[in-house]
This record gives C-alpha cells, structure tokens and sequence, in this order.
C-alpha cells in the first residue's frame, strides 16, 4: 500500500529525515517509536503534504501512485488519513457541515455523487456509536473548546467517517487519560480491517497495549535504526532509547572508520 | 462656496443651493418643525458642502470620482411601474413579514403589505407631518454642524418614510422595507427616514437596497432618525446588497432612553460602488443596552466606509460593537468606530473591536478605533485586527480532502460566524449566509 524508498527531508534548510525506508501493506499495523526529535512528526507531516516541509529526495508511492506529487486534499482523497497530535480550533465551522463537506468532496474525486442528507445521517449515527461518541460533540464548532482528549476522538471519529485505506496515528496518546486512551483504542480497532492499514507514531508503549502493533519500527535521527515486532516497544519502554543511540553512534563510528 | 480645502468642487453642490432656493415657498407649507429643520441645515451645508480628504472623517474616502458623475437632483415625479423582479431580488425566503417598498424614497402603498396592527402608524415623511410623535423627534438629534451629507439631507429631503409604535405596542412579525432606487440619467436621491418607538414598543426592522438604473449611476444619501423611548426594543438589520451603479452615504441616528435596547446588524456584499454608512447611538438614559454587529464583504472596486459613534451619556450602560470585514480583490475599507463615555456615565461597559480579513493583493482596510473617557469608574476595550488565512487551518480542512476553495469559503463563513450567529431571526441568518456564498464567487 505504502512505499517509501530513502526519504529525505528538511525544515527550513534543516535535514530531520535523512532516507527513511518503510513498507506498509494492507491489513497492517506499523508502529513507530523514537525520542524527541526524531523526525517521527515530520513523517506524517510530509506523507499529508503540510507546507514548509521540503523533501529533498527518495520518494513514497502509495497504491503505486507517486504521493509526494499530490495536492495535500489529493492525497486525502485517495485515502490518506492523518490524526494530528494538535488538531486545530475553528470556530464557526460546525463538526457535521465540516465531515459532509470533507466526505461529498472524496466522494466527488471518485466520481460518485452527493451523499443524500439521510444517508449521511444514518452513517454519522453509526459511526458515533461505534466510536461511544457524543453526539453533542459532533454537533459543536470543529474542535472548538473541546478538551485535549475530545479533540483526539473527534480525530478517530472523522477516520471512521472518512474511512481511509491508510491512517496515521501522530502521538493521538498524548494528552489522554487511561480511560480516553482505552476509548480511542478500542475506536481504532473496530476500524482495524484487513483491506486498511494504521502507523502509529507514538512515545509510549502503553498505546500498543491496546493497539497492537505488527511491526515497531525505531526512528532516531531521521531514518528508521531497528525493526521488529510488539516485543520491540517492551524492550524500548524498558531500557529506554539510550541504548539504540549508543548502537547508533558505533554504526556512524563505524561507517566513518571503515573504508567503503 | 466657503472653504475650498475642505470641500468638493461640484456642480451639485450649486444645484442644492438653488433647489433650496426655488422650493423654499413649497417649504413654507410644512410642519413649521420641518421649515426650521430645512433653514438650520441648509446654513450648515453652504459651511460645509461635499467633503474633500481633508476633512478628517473622510480621510480614507475621496468622493471626487463619485461625483464627477454630472449628477442631476431627484425631481418630483412618480414612478408607476417597478420590475417585480427588481423587488423580489431582495425578498427573504421564508420570512413571514410584512413588505414595505419605497420607490426613490418614495412610499409605495400600492406595493407594500398593509400593516394591521393595532398601536403602528406607518406612512410617508410628508403625510406624517401633523403627527406630534413626528413634531416632537423630527430633525432633533443629528449633529448638522459636523455631518455634511446629513446637513444636505435634511435641507432638501423630498421623500421618506415615518413609522411609529406606540407605547406598548409589540410588533410580532417584522417589516421588510424595500428601498427601489429608479433612474434613466446619473440623479442624486435624498430619502429620510424617522422611527420613533414608544415606551415599551418592541419592533423588528430590516432593511434592504435594490436598483434599476439602466445603467445609470445614482448616488443616495440617506438619512434615518431612530428615537427608542424607555424600555423599547428595536432589532434593526441593513441588508446592503446592490449593483455597482449605486453609491450609497447612509446615516442613521439612534437615540436611546433608559432601559431601552437596541442592536444594529449590519451586512454589506460585493457590488455597490461606495457604501458610506453612519451609525451613530447616543446612549442618554441608565441601563441602556446597545449592540453593533457588522459584517462587511468587499469586492472589486468597491468602497466600504463604516463610521460609528456610541456615546455613553448615562451611568450603567452596556454597548458592544463588533465589525468584522473580507477583502477581495482591490476594495478598500474603512472602520472608525468611536465610543465616548461622558462624565456622567460610570459604570459602563463599552466594548469594541474590528476584525479584518484581507484576502486580495491590493485590498486595503484603515481601521481606527477610539475611545474618548472621561469618566473614571468604566470597563471599555478596543481593538482591531488584520489577517489572512490561518494555515494551519487551511492544511486541516484540506488533509481532509477538502479543496483549496472549498477549504476557504469554509474558513470566510467560520470568521463571519460570531456576526452571524448574533441574528435572531434564521431566516435572515439563511439570506446573509447565501449572500456570503455569492459574494465570495
């Protein structure tokens, strides 16, 4: 589903993804850990196309499509899906108007028409109570005066709206307490299915006790620097990145000492 | 003419001169209010004439293009026929109310819906002369030494409309005034309103602009007096859509008693070539409450002039006024909002603030909010903003497929949004928030 072949990066003249390789296929779910950083939000930032971010070489083809050539509202529509670790406030725009708005325009990308206005409600009832949603939530401003863990489930809730084949999760841990956390984990399983697929950007470990990962994967200084299964965050959560940086610089050590 | 800095040179301030010189016998049959109305005003306007850029509250707009049109005077005369498209144009859907259309200022019984209501009189400025609510109010509380196109106005006025709610009286549903400006040659209207609500009145006005011109360019200077007596309330909307034919200065003149309430929303969208509007609340009795919400939408060439004056004259008032503009393409705005709060008025709260949004390449806003106290025990604030798009915004909206278009309209309707959701009436909400939609095509 994804491809991404030695992804480089910068901000503002500042390489933070130095050739990142990553293979995500349907059904799957990647988790990426890493210290601060390490370039895990930049990640998710260029594969949704945000401004600013540069990217200076390799490339990421998603459904073999070359998704770095894509308007950031394209890549949406071909079934891109990031949950920001901030989302934002905008007030006046109501939850509901904003997901008819955002659901008619992918439907439109794929040549199908409106959806009717029953036919949209009755998917917005299904997916809150899939999601334990507040209906009083999906009926205010877009995100406006919700709290911290509000907002991340509203991100979930857009996902289960908006159905993407690819998700990415950036930090949607951060901020929520153990209850929300199990709230939003269980959301995403539900969605879990074997024609979609999920990476996780996250610190912690405690999230891939609900969401279990396939494949952790370890970002440090801009390229992924270790691969392996669940078992990988338990071992990350117990010793720390220490570890993998100390591994890192024997690895840049070595490379400098050995002649290629 | 006095004073050739502060003034246009214009062959229609000559024609104003004589026309008041040639009508002044016809004057001598009016209410004697009205006769010293006319001779106090028409003193103040030989001073003052047409404004040039160097009068202070016309810094930002210059008239001289606008009345380099080779206008003519309004002359006597009656319309009989008016495109029912022309008025349906500004009909809102759905509103149940009664429409009331003025036709070069001119009241259109013939057109309008008759309003039964017990305690409401309604008819045109010229019927309602013998009237002692009309004796009592009319011409009393404009500054004439400082508002030139008022001075004018009240001079030469030919039409209008009176409307009077008598003590008591509650209005359920509202009155839709259509204001038709008709014209075959570049002609120059001075229409005239006065409301007077008596106590404990309760009413709820609209107000809305269309022209048929033929391409002619027409200038309207309109001015309304408002008295809102003890504890009445007036909901008032300007709904100022119209073509680029038409240029508009609008004055409006509130005058408030104790424990009255009134809000002003006010709307205008792409289209007339110049809308100058005066708003002006004078706050002379305790606990008064009065609220300004503006929402302006420029586009094109157009200019949007909002001069407000709120002056707390009274202890334990509240005011609040919010204006928010859009900018597209290369129109030009300008907010000078004034609060006064007097010597008298403590504990007041006053509060002000324009928000702008400038979208086109060469759009301008000036913004000039003021605050004169001189009492020591008051809340006030003012402040005014200019911004573009928020881009974090934008990329939300648009990592969710929603179009680079799209995406903004969204965000114009969501910065419009705390003006439109202060209207009480949805219906009026709907037309506004269509109007947005147009307007931002």
């Amino acid at each position: 589903m994804l491809s991404i072949k030695n992804l480089k990066a910068s901000v503002e003249g500042k390489e933070i993804l130095k050739g990142l390789d990553l293979e995500v296929k349907a059904g799957e779910v990647h988790a990426i850990m890493g210290p601060n950083g390490s370039g895990k939000s930049t990640l998710a930032s260029v594969l949704t196309g945000k401004e600013n971010y540069e990217v200076t070489g390799g490339q990421a083809l998603f459904e073999g499509k070359d998704l770095l050539d894509l308007s950031p509202e394209d890549r949406a529509r071909e079934g891109v899906f990031l949950a920001f670790q901030y989302p934002v406030e905008i007030p006046g725009v109501s939850n509901i108007n904003f997901l008819k708005t955002a659901l008619n325009e992918i439907r439109n990308y794929k040549g199908l028409p409106n959806l009717e206005a029953k036919e949209f409600l009755k998917l917005l009832k299904e997916k809150q109570k899939l999601l334990e949603f507040d209906a009083a939530l999906a009926n205010r401003s877009l995100n406006e005066g919700f709290s911290g863990g509000e907002k991340k489930r509203n991100e979930i809730f857009q996902l289960a709206m908006l159905d993407p084949k690819l998700a990415i999760l950036d930090e949607t841990d951060s901020g929520l307490d153990i209850d929300a956390l199990r709230i939003v984990s269980r959301g995403v399983n539900k969605l879990r299915n074997g024609k979609n697929a999920f990476i996780i950007i996250t610190h912690y470990q405690r999230l891939l006790e609900y969401i279990v990962p396939d494949y952790v994967h370890v970002l440090y200084k801009g390229q992924i620097v270790k691969s392996g299964t669940k078992d990988l965050a338990l071992e990350l959560e117990e010793k720390g990145y220490d570890w993998l940086k100390e591994d890192s610089k024997e690895t840049e050590a070595a490379d400098i000492m050995l002649p290629r | 003419m006095e004073n050739r800095i502060t003034q246009i040179n214009s062959s229609l301030y000559d024609q104003c001169i004589a026309d008041y010189e040639v009508r002044s016998s016809l004057f001598a049959a009016e209410a004697p209010e009205v006769g010293a109305a006319r001779a106090k005003a028409i003193g103040h306007f030989k001073q003052l004439g047409f404004p040039s850029t160097k009068v202070e509250d016309w810094k930002y707009t210059n008239l001289v293009p606008v009345l380099k049109e080779n206008f003519e005077l309004e002359q006597d005369e009656d319309i009989l026929s008016v495109k029912d498209a022309v008025i349906a144009k500004s009909k809102i859907d759905l509103l149940d109310c009664y429409h009331i259309v003025l036709v070069n200022g001119k009241y259109r019984a013939d057109l309008s819906d008759a309003v039964n209501v017990e305690g409401v009189y309604l008819s045109s400025i010229t019927d309602a002369a013998a009237r002692p609510a009309f004796k009592q109010h009319f011409g009393r509380y404009i500054d004439l030494e400082k508002f030139h196109f008022a001075a004018a106005n009240t001079a030469l006025f030919r039409n209008g409309l009176f409307i009077e709610v008598k003590r008591n009286t509650v209005v359920e549903k509202p009155l839709h005034l259509i204001h038709i400006t008709t014209a075959d040659a570049p002609t120059y209207f001075q229409p005239r309103q006065l409301f007077v609500l008596g106590t404990s009145a309760s009413i709820s006005i609209i107000e809305s602009y269309g022209t048929d011109t033929n391409g002619a360019p027409v200038f309207i200077n309109h001015v309304a007096e408002i008295v809102v007596q003890e504890n009445a309330q007036m909901q008032h909307f300007y709904i100022q859509a119209g073509d680029q034919h038409a240029r508009y200065v609008h004055h409006t003149e509130v005058y408030q008693q104790a424990n009255s309430l009134y809000n002003n929303y006010k709307a205008s969208f792409p289209g007339t070539s110049l809308w100058r509007n005066n708003l002006n609340v004078a706050l002379d009795g305790e606990n008064v409450e009065s609220h300004l919400y503006g929402l302006y939408l420029a586009g094109g060439q157009q200019i949007v002039d909002n001069h407000t004056i709120v002056d707390h004259r009274k202890p334990h008032c509240n005011s609040n006024e919010l204006y928010k503009g859009v900018m597209k393409d290369d129109s030009a705005g300008v907010f000078n909002g004034k609060i006064f709060v007097r010597k008298d008025a403590q504990k007041t709260n006053a509060f002000q603030q324009n928000n702008n949004m400038i979208l086109g390449k060469k759009a301008v806003v000036d913004s000039k909010p003021q605050l004169e106290i001189f009492a020591d025990d008051v809340k006030c604030s003012h402040g005014s903003t200019m911004g573009q798009f928020n881009p974090d915004a934008l990329f939300y909206l648009k990592s969710r497929g929603i179009g680079e278009e799209k995406a903004r309209a969204l965000l114009i309707h969501a910065f419009a949004y705390d003006v439109t959701e202060k209207i009480p009436i949805p219906e009026v909400q709907s037309h506004i928030n269509a109007l947005i939609e147009q307007g931002l095509k």
